[in-house]
């Protein structure tokens, strides 16, 4: 089995989870920027966090043979400093040029607020004028459903925005549909307590088809599974769906939307 | 984003030799949440915190499982959303609570 980790916050795992992941089948690993779990104080701790994600990141993802892609942004979670915000996204175009960058990601919105959709109105204006991939976190919980409408209207009130180059993360029963009926992607995100699960996961695809989906772990320092993808894959087999429906879903769907970057190359690590 | 949908075709099924499966493998693990969710109930109550708006909103979120309509995790996540659509003026904090409740005015 073949799969892509589209969203995993690598620099919170160990190597050991680099290991598991290779042995799964994991054939490349994409890195959102994220929340450190504090926020950083200055727009040089995030200078810093952009050079950890596309020098020192992709160096340790390749000794396990792993292609490692990135993209940057202010998380949505430091988005209420608008001030910081600034600075941080004037700096990110000296990194968009790194060869394992594939766009502006994770944006979105946290709590829903106001200082947190100027950021977010910011961030995609930045990736419109960049012609950038652009990789939306939408909010937890009681949260979500809002935020996705809100995100969902930022989007298209943008005439610069293709919604096919657009990914919607985390979506669940109540937000994947109008997610794909606009024309975006949609991830569904897999973990322990929130989010969804693999069988909840498996149902979705069931019910609305495998077209502009893709599944993630979205492991980080908090409690997740780097190999909740790859265990999904099981729930699949396990219902009867056959190896070119895992296939889609795990390896040829998330290839389809991140080769719309042209850096978004898998060379001979890549399982064939 | 529509609350009323008629339910979705299932088109994307596997074959129907793996549906009596769905039961066999997946029977005993949800009876296990089902009791969590009811032990849970029964605790709060014991330890008198039962108006916690979490727990009122868990209950009657639980009602929708047993009402005989289709789409039980959607309705569910729908019940214990954030219903108003105006972005909020200022952040109460990082964190979401998994349940909405109203501000206080
Ligand atoms: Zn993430």
């Amino acid at each position: 089995m073949r799969y892509i980790e589209p969203h995993g916050h690598m620099v919170s795992r160990t190597t050991d989870d680099y290991q598991a992941m290779v042995a799964a089948g994991c054939a490349a690993v994409c890195e959102p920027a994220f929340w450190a779990g504090f926020d950083r104080s200055s727009a040089d701790g995030f200078r810093d966090y952009f050079r950890q994600l596309t020098v020192y990141e992709p160096a340790r993802a390749s000794k396990f043979l792993l292609p490692h892609f990135c993209w940057l942004c202010l998380n949505p979670k430091e988005s209420e400093d608008l001030g910081l915000a600034a600075a941080v996204l004037e700096l990110i175009p000296e990194f968009l040029g790194k060869k394992n960058v594939l766009g502006i990601g994770e944006i979105g919105l946290n709590r829903n607020t106001r200082n947190e959709l100027e950021v977010l109105e910011r961030h995609i204006e930045l990736a419109v004028r960049h012609d950038q991939l652009i990789l939306v976190h939408t909010p937890h919980l009681e949260d979500k459903k809002k935020g996705t409408r809100l995100i969902v209207d930022v989007l298209r009130a943008h005439s610069g925005v293709k919604p096919g180059r657009v990914i919607i993360d985390h979506v669940e029963e109540h937000t994947i549909q109008s997610v794909l009926d606009q024309g975006f992607w949609a991830g569904i995100t897999l973990y322990p307590d929130s989010k969804s699960s693999p069988p909840r996961a498996v149902d979705m695809l069931e019910v609305c088809g495998r077209e502009r989906i893709w599944l993630n772990s979205a492991c980080d320092w908090g409690v997740s599974d780097p190999l909740a993808v790859p265990k999904t894959a099981f729930e699949m087999r396990r219902r009867g769906h056959s190896a070119e429906f895992v296939d889609q879903v795990l390896y040829q769907n998330p290839v389809r939307f991140l080769s719309q970057c042209p850096k978004f190359v898998l060379g001979d690590a890549a399982h064939a | 984003m529509s609350t009323s949908r008629p339910p979705r075709s299932t088109g994307q099924l596997p074959p129907s030799s793996a549906a009596q499966a769905i039961v066999d493998t997946s029977f005993v693990p949800v009876r296990a949440k089902l009791l969590e969710v009811a032990a849970f109930l029964d605790r709060v109550e014991r330890y008198g915190v039962a108006d916690d708006f979490r727990c009122a909103a868990l209950r009657q979120a639980a009602g929708l499982l047993v009402d005989g309509e289709p789409e039980r995790a959607r309705r569910i996540l729908e019940a214990l959303s954030d219903p108003t659509t105006a972005p909020e003026a200022t952040s109460s904090g990082k964190a979401a609570l998994g349940a909405w409740q109203p501000p206080v005015r």
